[in-house]
């Protein structure tokens, strides 16, 4: 009896526990957001909790090269040049530049009384210190490749910066975000890992491994009444369920949403469609036969059918592509292309045929275990490519052994992967230049793409520059180069009182027009 | 004297066995953490500069006789991934892991114990096979589901609970529960079913000697029956069990603080080992090894000291 008092005892005791515990609710508001200070302006709180699913590589914008670090450091700083949402570029730190007729010199006039987080001003000192460690000037390791082309660089006044270049480059001014040269000011040497200062609308505050990164507002930032926000926290959360779990529990205010739950929380909260800019890609290996045929590659991509895998892997949000580029480019985009192979089993067939493959063949596909993605993908091209006699098999790895194998070793036979967009259409084509031995992983090889890049370079008139980028497009597909399946898009859920979201051609969580509105 | 000091150099051994294999797995496995770390976006020139930073240019046996000595001396070298000294980073993240698991061990203990007792003495009975009944399905099920379960049914209805992050104890109390709680349950509930079933049959087993039917028989109270003698008697099967459930519970932290975004040891491994981070996997194997080890060692003590039978074999 007196054991059965005990059992009821705590029984009673855990009770106690769970309804105390849910009793407090306020506290858990307070706790997630910390905002119930009542210090803001508006009633609304302005402090954000920006869901990303992994850690920035560094924090030090010179030494980052991950596109999950340009996410969240963008904020912290600025170049002399800043990216538009529709991929163009316009003056940050430059108040105005101008470029000489031969294409070799670049002179900007620098916007005055732009503090950094620190309060310093920016010194041309300062400028010429960035670029000197991009290049390794200044007696530390180069930085960057980025900054070969350049033959010197000058402050002649106190608001004048000029860089020299050895031959023209019309993709140079892409060099000058933030991205790629970052202006940090000289006073921090050494310490730009840890305590990261620069110009942009937010400074750093804390940096918990694993946990997350905290920004706080830049009061003196130059740009007129930005940010909104007093404080933005970048919480690292790497499975994409529980984000969405979070963004129900109110613990986070901003998460991509995985495309088959967006029926779950589009009437809860608001969301934003953002073409990633990346081209999803089936690719082989071109040296190895007998993908060194064109026409099996055309075949597989004959076989292969877009539609299926844009419904089943990405239920239906994304846009169907047909070369190396997404229409997030605007004008740099060739058009027409995603129909140049229009599903057509009988037709792959016949190019077999012609190939010396009539039964077909054997062959692998590896892909990255890091994202669902590709192994859903994969088991698409097995389905597609069986009905033309070609048996692949699917050989799952990490993604550290993808890199090792695939991407730096060219040791594969098939495989697929999203190839991250950027603002330049030039670095998005770039990959497939036979001597571009760090990123052509598709080891292409094409005298008139060579050709075409090279001279693209050289030329100044944008509308001719686009007519270059629209035939080396074209010489992807017709070469069926990869089989081009699609840029994807995120969708991002957010609380309904978060505006001012900005989308663009490439990674960035810009967070400076963000607010919490009524 | 003896057993307990053969138990230390049976410790010593262990630890250094482990530290030897888990330097040279990590020379073996494929992945470049270099270039796992930068990805597809870097060029040579970032690239070679990051693996000359970390040193590991270096010759392989230059690298390992380092890493003995930062071993000997507490230093277990700098984080790759991170860039920051692994020690710290294991420092920030105990305290979660051991919060973690001590809560979940007071779970268990106080719920596995007096039901254990309770089914023992009712075998056979409805309450007894039900409750082995409900703990057979606590046993199969999977901690990563059941975490899931409990997000959805307790932490997204109850707002009490976070089902991400850790609010430190020193920071708030009630804080520190409402982040615990929920983990902590996800991985007691299946420990809860094995440490009943043990406490259960190890009872039972007491119960059927004799001499608790003189004690019995000499009209000795049935709570004093239970807990001054067939308890006692019951606590080395019972301690074995529990040696092993603390095991589990360190390991259970892997997948748990993954499923609730807890920053923890086991968090921390699991970035660590996708990112080829070794020095930072090989400082946390050495710390779980540790943990695991000592956990072992106490257990065989206190066997000793409960039955001193055992000091003699």
């Amino acid at each position: 009896m007196k054991l059965k008092n005990r059992g009821f005892m705590l029984i009673t005791f855990i009770m106690a526990l769970v309804m105390s515990a849910c009793s407090s609710d306020g506290e858990k508001n307070a706790a997630s957001t910390g905002t119930s200070d009542g210090q803001t302006t508006t009633d609304v709180p302005q402090e954000i909790v920006v869901r990303v699913n992994d850690d920035p590589d560094f924090l030090d914008p010179h030494k980052a090269t991950a596109s999950i670090s340009y996410q969240m450091i963008l904020n912290i700083f600025e170049g002399l040049m800043a990216p538009e949402t529709d991929g163009s570029l316009k003056e940050g730190l430059a108040e105005s530049y101008e470029i000489s007729e031969d294409g070799l010199t670049y002179t900007f006039k620098i916007r005055q009384g732009v503090k950094f987080h620190n309060g310093d001003d920016v010194t041309m000192e300062d400028i010429q210190y960035s670029f000197d460690r991009l290049m390794g000037k200044n007696g530390g390791e180069k930085m960057s490749n980025n900054f070969d082309n350049v033959a010197s660089t000058e402050a002649p006044d106190a608001n004048t910066f000029v860089i020299k270049l050895k031959e023209p480059n019309s993709n140079f001014l892409y060099s000058l975000t933030a991205r790629q040269s970052a202006i940090i000011p000289k006073s921090n040497d050494g310490k730009h890992n840890e305590n990261p200062i620069g110009t942009g609308p937010f400074a750093f505050v804390k940096y918990a491994p694993g946990t997350n990164l905290e920004l706080k507002k830049n009061e003196h930032y130059w740009q007129e009444g930005l940010p909104y926000l007093n404080k933005v926290t970048f919480a690292f959360q790497s499975d994409d369920q529980a984000a969405i779990m979070s963004l129900m529990a109110n613990e986070v205010d901003l998460t991509s949403v995985p495309w088959h739950r967006v029926s779950e929380v589009e009437a809860s909260y608001n969301l934003s469609h953002q073409n990633n800019n990346s081209s999803l890609i089936v690719t082989f290996n071109e040296t190895k036969a007998p993908f060194d045929n064109v026409k099996v590659r055309q075949a597989i991509n004959y076989a292969i059918s877009k539609a299926d895998i844009i419904d089943s892997v990405f239920a239906g949000y994304a846009v169907p592509l047909g070369s190396n580029m997404s229409p997030a480019m605007g004008d740099f985009q060739k058009k027409g292309l995603e129909s140049m192979y229009e599903r057509d089993v009988e037709k792959a067939k016949a190019l077999l045929a012609e190939a010396g493959y009539p039964d077909g063949f054997k062959t692998k596909i590896t892909v990255s275990s890091h994202n669902d993605i590709y192994s859903n993908i994969a088991q698409i091209v097995v389905a597609n490519l069986q009905e033309i006699g070609i048996d692949v098999e699917i050989e799952v790895v990490e993604w550290g052994i993808w890199l090792d194998r695939v991407y730096f070793g060219r040791d594969y036979e098939m495989t697929t992967i999203d190839l991250t967009g950027r603002a330049s259409a030039y670095e998005i084509l770039n990959d497939y230049i036979s001597t571009n031995d760090s990123e052509n992983f598709f080891l292409f090889k094409n005298e008139e793409y060579d050709k075409i890049m090279a001279d693209v370079l050289k030329e100044t008139d944008q509308a001719k520059q686009i007519d270059y980028y629209h035939r080396a497009q074209e010489i992807l597909a017709e070469q069926a180069t990869a089989v081009y399946i699609a840029d994807y898009q995120i969708v991002w859920g957010s609380d309904k009182q978060v505006t001012g979201l900005k989308s663009y051609p490439f990674w960035f969580h810009d967070m400076s027009e963000v607010k919490f509105s009524n | 004297m003896m057993y307990i000091l053969r138990r230390i150099i049976l410790l010593i051994t262990t630890i250094l066995l482990v530290s030897i294999i888990t330097f040279g797995v990590f020379q073996i496995l494929p992945g470049d953490p270099v270039r796992t770390m930068l990805g597809t976006e870097a060029d040579s020139t970032q690239i070679e500069n990051l693996r000359f930073e970390l040193g590991l240019d270096r010759p392989l046996y230059e690298q390992y006789v380092d890493w003995m000595k930062g071993l000997l001396t507490g230093q277990l070298g700098d984080s790759i991934r991170f860039s920051m000294p692994v020690k710290e980073l294991l420092f920030d993240r105990l305290p979660v892991t051991m919060s973690l698991a001590g809560l979940t061990l007071i779970i268990v203990l106080i719920i596995s114990l007096p039901l254990g007792m309770f089914a023992a003495r009712r075998q056979n009975k409805l309450s007894d096979v039900s409750l082995s009944t409900v703990t057979q399905i606590g046993m199969a099920v999977p901690s990563f589901w059941l975490g899931m379960m409990l997000i959805l049914y307790i932490g997204l209805q109850f707002s009490f609970f976070k089902i991400s992050g850790y609010i430190p104890w020193t920071q708030s109390v009630t804080g520190a529960l409402s982040t615990l709680i929920l983990p902590a349950l996800t991985i007691a509930i299946p420990q809860i079913a094995v440490n009943f079933r043990y406490v259960r049959t190890a009872i039972l087993e007491q119960v059927q000697l004799d001499y608790v039917r003189t004690i019995r028989s000499k009209g000795m109270s049935e709570q004093n029956v239970m807990y001054k003698h067939v308890l006692k008697n019951s606590m080395i099967p019972i301690l074995t069990v529990f040696g092993l459930i603390m095991a589990e519970v360190v390991a259970g932290t892997i997948i748990v603080e993954q499923v609730f975004s807890l920053p923890g040891i086991g968090q921390l491994l699991i970035t660590a080992i996708s990112n080829r981070d070794f020095p930072l996997v090989q400082g946390i194997v050495m710390y779980i090894t540790v943990a695991v080890v000592m956990i072992n060692f106490i257990v065989d003590v206190l066997y000793s000291v409960l039955d001193p039978r055992i000091r003699l074999r």
